[in-house]
């Protein structure tokens, strides 16, 4: 059986990791390529890369930090930010990344996701989603708005729906983060995901709110996301306790999830 | 001595797979042409993307006629083909009805996404059978595939997984070896399948 994924997303700032609440304060942790070491000695399932500037600042992303890092890391990885066009995703896919995820660039221009589907199979393409609960209305009958740009702009669009047309124009998997519950610690919007595990079958990450075991073990017993994202468990140190990533799986199987057990 | 080639096309991996021969501490070099292939002790087939657009790609190089006689014709070399690397070796892929090379009886379709979520994505337990490459412990390894291999032969199949239902995850026959996961990205697990393939001699 395919195993639930546990995720580390690194918010990078110049080379180097750093760690927000809802998006914004964001705080120094690490180098990324050093952090990523760690976490790949810890076997982490996978790594998420956000380039986090590189919109704001009107730059590619950054590819010698991909570069360094795959040289390193022999799990997936997934970039994002700076991502504009196809051949920024063959940049990016060349410098050893499996996966690009689009998110606010992908509001603006849709079509990006069927041709980086096209070009590159859907499997390469995630297309990741802020979400921030806004009531439910006639515009958004879900109650959940996309937000994009750091989740300072909303779009009027309702997230469900984006999400059920992201997988048809051809994204392979759906990050879904969910902006109330970014950095709180309170476990991750399950509602949220219920919502959207209804509305497409590509494969689901869930994103924002782990501050505990429990937190997972709720994600993965309660829904159907495959993945979760965990930061602030990892290395946050705002956190009075991080867990290791061997501990996490231990709890879950210890719960009945299934997971990929850390080799000796 | 070991010459080790990794296929380099447009939509491959070939970096990441290097980086993993890397680790490991081969010398490998990319081939990019038939004559790159001289020699070849290894030769390793990455694979992203779709069966047909490899195909493509592999006749766009002009390689596959000296990968043919190399590999099958002369069995002079130890062939690893990877994820889409893999489904090509087998007669024709349901993905956008490619005719692929038929080193291998059998076919490729796509699992059955009614039942499960598609691609699968992620880490999935592998059993393997015994081959030339001794007995490979079951472990997880990572896959992101929206399409599989069905043999022909079943005695092609080298690894076993589920995914909804039992899945051929790994093929082997004689100095042919490929497997749907990818080894360059599957941890430590993944390195060390990667090594025994390399240490061996044909």
């Amino acid at each position: 059986m395919l195993t639930k994924r546990l995720i580390a997303c690194f918010d990078i700032i110049g080379g180097r990791v750093t760690k927000a609440v809802k998006f914004q304060d964001n705080i120094d942790v690490a180098p990324a390529g050093e952090l990523a070491d760690t976490m790949y000695k810890e076997q982490i399932d996978e790594l998420i890369f956000y380039d986090i500037t590189a919109s704001s600042e009107k730059r590619g992303i950054d590819i010698e930090t991909v570069k360094s890092v795959a040289k390193r890391v022999f799990i997936p990885f997934t970039v994002g930010g700076g991502i504009k066009s196809l051949d920024d995703m063959y940049e990016a896919l060349k410098a050893g990344a499996e996966k690009i995820s689009v998110d606010s660039m992908a509001v603006r221009n849709p079509q990006i996701i069927t041709e980086g589907s096209k070009a590159f199979g859907a499997q390469c393409v995630v297309l990741s989603t802020q979400v921030k609960r806004v009531g439910a209305s006639p515009k958004i009958p879900s109650g959940f708005e996309v937000f994009i740009d750091g989740a300072r702009v909303a779009t009027g669009m309702d997230a469900i729906e984006w999400i059920r047309r992201g997988q048809d124009l051809g994204a392979g998997e759906i990050c879904v983060n969910s902006i109330d519950n970014d950095g709180t610690l309170a476990g991750y919007d399950l509602e949220l995901m219920k919502l959207a595990e209804a509305a497409v079958s590509v494969p689901l990450i869930a994103s924002g709110g782990a501050g505990a075991p429990e937190h997972l073990k709720a994600l993965f017993t309660e829904t159907e996301a495959q993945a979760a994202i965990i930061s602030s468990m990892l290395y946050s140190p705002r956190m009075p306790k991080n867990y290791t990533v061997r501990e996490l799986k231990t709890c879950l199987a210890d719960s009945g999830v299934n997971v990929r057990e850390p080799l000796d | 001595m070991a010459a080790i080639k990794i296929i380099d096309y447009k939509a491959g991996n070939a970096p990441s797979v290097m980086h993993a021969a890397g680790r490991l501490g081969c010398q490998a070099d990319f081939a990019r042409c038939a004559e790159d292939l001289a020699g070849a002790s290894h030769i390793i087939l990455p694979g992203v993307g779709s069966a047909g657009a490899t195909m493509k790609s592999l006749g766009e190089l002009g390689i596959i006629n000296t990968l043919e006689d190399i590999v099958v014709s002369q069995k002079s070399a130890l062939f690893l083909g990877i994820c889409v690397g893999m489904q090509i070796l087998f007669e024709h892929s349901e993905e956008e009805d490619a005719a692929c090379l038929g080193w291998l009886k059998g076919r490729v379709v796509r699992f059955d996404s009614s039942k499960i979520r598609v691609p699968q994505m992620g880490w999935n337990r592998v059993r393997f059978r015994d081959s030339g490459l001794g007995t490979v412990r079951e472990d997880c390894f990572y896959f992101v595939n929206s399409y599989h291999a069905v043999p022909g032969d079943s005695n092609d199949t080298w690894g076993t997984a589920d995914y909804g239902a039992a899945f051929t995850a790994a093929v082997n026959r004689g100095n042919i070896y490929a497997t749907q996961f990818h080894v360059e990205k599957s941890g430590e697990a993944g390195l060390r399948l990667f090594k025994r393939f390399l240490d061996m001699r044909a």
